[in-house]
């Protein structure tokens, strides 16, 4: 099984995450890492090929800064790394990415394309199905189990209200996987001193042929007009003071509620 | 024209098909024009006549294939009637159904598509959404380019339709499904197994998330759940951790619980949370940042650090009991 992993790396959004007068996010000082459920999808591509042998190829798009990310992929298991940068891709819309790794995954074999169900940033959880429509293949998002048998593919996806959807779909297809699919490793200490002597290719622009494609064109159809810090509508009683005062008052509280 | 696309399953129209309803009349007000409510069903139920109370038309597809979805099989059906009608927005839930086949159709019919929407609006024929980034953090809006546009909505943000009384005209759509060989196969709905516990039926319950460092502390609170005779519950990120088994997630995706009292401790209250124990009675949030989404909807927050909260409570508990 060939399994091409597409990762994100992204900003991680703490308590402080702050904008500015002109509404534009103050990264200063916060911490950039791999989208959390592209974690657990890089983790299910690493068990199959350790199940089914083949290789793992991880591909995400961004500037330099994104290459620590993908060495921490390689220390996993991952065999090899792609980075695709170029200016265009700054405020490009999810379908122009969806365009751009479609392209990408066109250079390379593969039975499997996995995706995170979803980033943590922007939370459009699009990427996946538009790269299979792309392809021509076959998807399902929101996999929680994942089988393999005779080129089929075996899936359970979340619903909702505890409720799951059991399908099968023919291989080669993309999958959308949700957290909780897998218990992610620590990279051992053995792969992390492999995957700092590693390349990682760099592909632009004209290493693709992005430009042939029929519906590609790089005018974003997304316009972002304006971020802005939501109202907070705080319903919350706050019990102030110190720790003790706190559940002091808490205590008081679902006593008289008969809470206790 | 507006377009919504109805959702169903095992035989009852869900709660986000209401709620597209109202928006989308809203929106079909605003821009003068036709709010249609798109339908695909096996013939089983007449969900056409339901609809046709809130919509000014439904377009109805019946054929056998579609009684279970099938995000390939819907997204070949819908992918011909929006190409016929070319509706200036078609709204799709942000549900397990819309998640897996807006987005596919959107690339397919090659529109303008934008997903999880907590707001729409539609100016000089130009669609403007609004949408929650950073885990609610921070909003964004943005406008779609393009003449034909797909967004799908949040569920649980928009109020349900009210009935309006309509007498919307049905128009049952010929359309011929190729019958090709699927390389996309339903087989059956599975509900996650109950447990020896069910947490819908508690009165008390005390619920653990991100907050929780390790999996020694999920101890520490379950004794000072035991103290007040709570059941021990969760976000989905300590089900994803292994720490507590998947019957114990509250959620969207996991169980949706009406006790007399809620204590959520490290929760910060992603809407997915929040739409599984929104209705209980009395809400407690014991969370560090004070503006974590939780403290929208509890009625009493402890700002605080919980490694400090939860030992000291559960001691002044132990004492009240003796």
């Amino acid at each position: 099984m060939n399994v091409i992993v597409c990762v994100k790396q992204v900003l991680i959004s703490t308590e402080s995450l702050k904008l500015t007068g002109d509404g534009k996010i103050v990264e200063k000082g916060m911490s950039y890492d791999i989208n959390e459920w592209d974690i657990y999808a890089l983790e299910e591509a690493i068990l199959i090929k350790e199940k089914y042998g083949g290789s793992v190829t991880v591909i995400t798009i961004g500037p330099e800064t994104v290459d620590k990310m993908l060495r921490g992929c390689l220390a996993k298991g991952a065999d090899r790394a792609i980075r695709f940068w170029d200016p265009f891709v700054e405020g490009s819309d999810g379908f122009i990415l969806a365009i751009t790794l479609s392209e990408i995954i066109r250079l390379f074999e593969y039975d499997l394309i996995l995706f995170g169900a979803q980033a943590s940033d922007d939370g459009c959880a699009q990427i996946g199905p538009m790269v299979a429509q792309i392809l021509a293949i076959p998807h399902a998002t929101l996999v929680t189990k994942l089988e393999l048998v005779n080129n089929i593919a075996k899936v359970r996806r979340e619903l909702e209200n505890g409720v799951d959807e059991i399908i099968e779909v023919d291989l080669p297809a993309a999958f959308a996987v949700q957290t909780g699919i897998n218990r992610p490793r620590y990279a051992p200490l053995k792969g992390i001193m492999q995957a700092m002597k590693q390349v990682i290719p760099t592909l632009c622009l004209q290493d693709i042929e992005i430009l042939g494609h029929p519906s590609g064109n790089f005018i974003s159809r997304i316009q972002l007009e304006r971020l802005y810090t939501p109202e907070i509508i705080r319903s919350a009683l706050i019990l102030d003071g110190t720790t003790d005062e706190a559940t002091d008052k808490l205590l008081a509280v679902l006593s008289d509620k008969g809470l206790l | 024209m507006i377009f919504i696309i109805a959702e169903h399953r095992t035989c009852k129209l869900q709660d986000i098909t209401f709620q597209m309803l109202a928006k989308g009349r809203a929106l079909a007000d605003k821009t003068a024009s036709a709010l249609v409510a798109v339908v695909l069903e096996d013939g089983s139920q007449s969900y056409e006549h339901i609809l046709s109370s809130y919509a000014d038309s439904i377009l109805k597809v019946r054929d056998k294939c579609l009684s279970n979805f099938n995000s390939e099989i819907y997204q070949e059906v819908l992918c011909g009637l929006i190409s016929k009608y070319k509706p200036l927005l078609t709204l799709i839930g942000h549900t397990s159904y819309g998640i897996e086949m807006a987005s596919s159709l959107a690339v397919d019919l090659g529109f303008t598509f934008v997903s999880d929407c907590v707001d729409l609006d539609v100016k000089n024929h130009r669609v403007y959404a609004t949408r929650q980034i950073y885990g609610g953090k921070v909003n964004s809006l943005i406008s779609l380019v393009g003449e034909n546009c797909i967004a799908t909505i949040r569920p649980n943000v928009f109020k349900g339709a009210e009935k309006e009384g309509l007498h919307g005209i049905i128009i049952e759509s010929p359309f011929s499904i190729e019958k090709t060989t699927r390389r996309k196969r339903f087989i059956e709905l599975a509900t996650t197994p109950t447990g020896d516990l069910d947490i819908t039926q508690a009165d008390k319950i005390v619920s653990i998330g991100r907050g929780i460092k390790k999996e020694e502390d999920v101890k520490i609170i379950a004794d000072m759940a035991e103290s007040i005779g709570a059941v021990l519950a969760c976000s989905r990120a300590i089900v994803d951790k292994g720490w507590l088994p998947v019957e114990r997630q509250v959620g969207s995706s996991g169980r949706t619980v009406n006790a007399k009292l809620y204590i959520a401790i490290g929760i910060s209250g992603a809407s997915q949370h929040l739409a599984g124990m929104s209705s209980c009675e009395t809400i407690v949030a014991v969370n560090e940042d004070p503006y974590a989404p939780i403290l929208s909807i509890a009625h009493y927050a402890i700002i605080d650090d919980l490694y400090k909260v939860v030992p000291l409570l559960k001691d002044k508990l132990c004492s009240k009991r003796r």
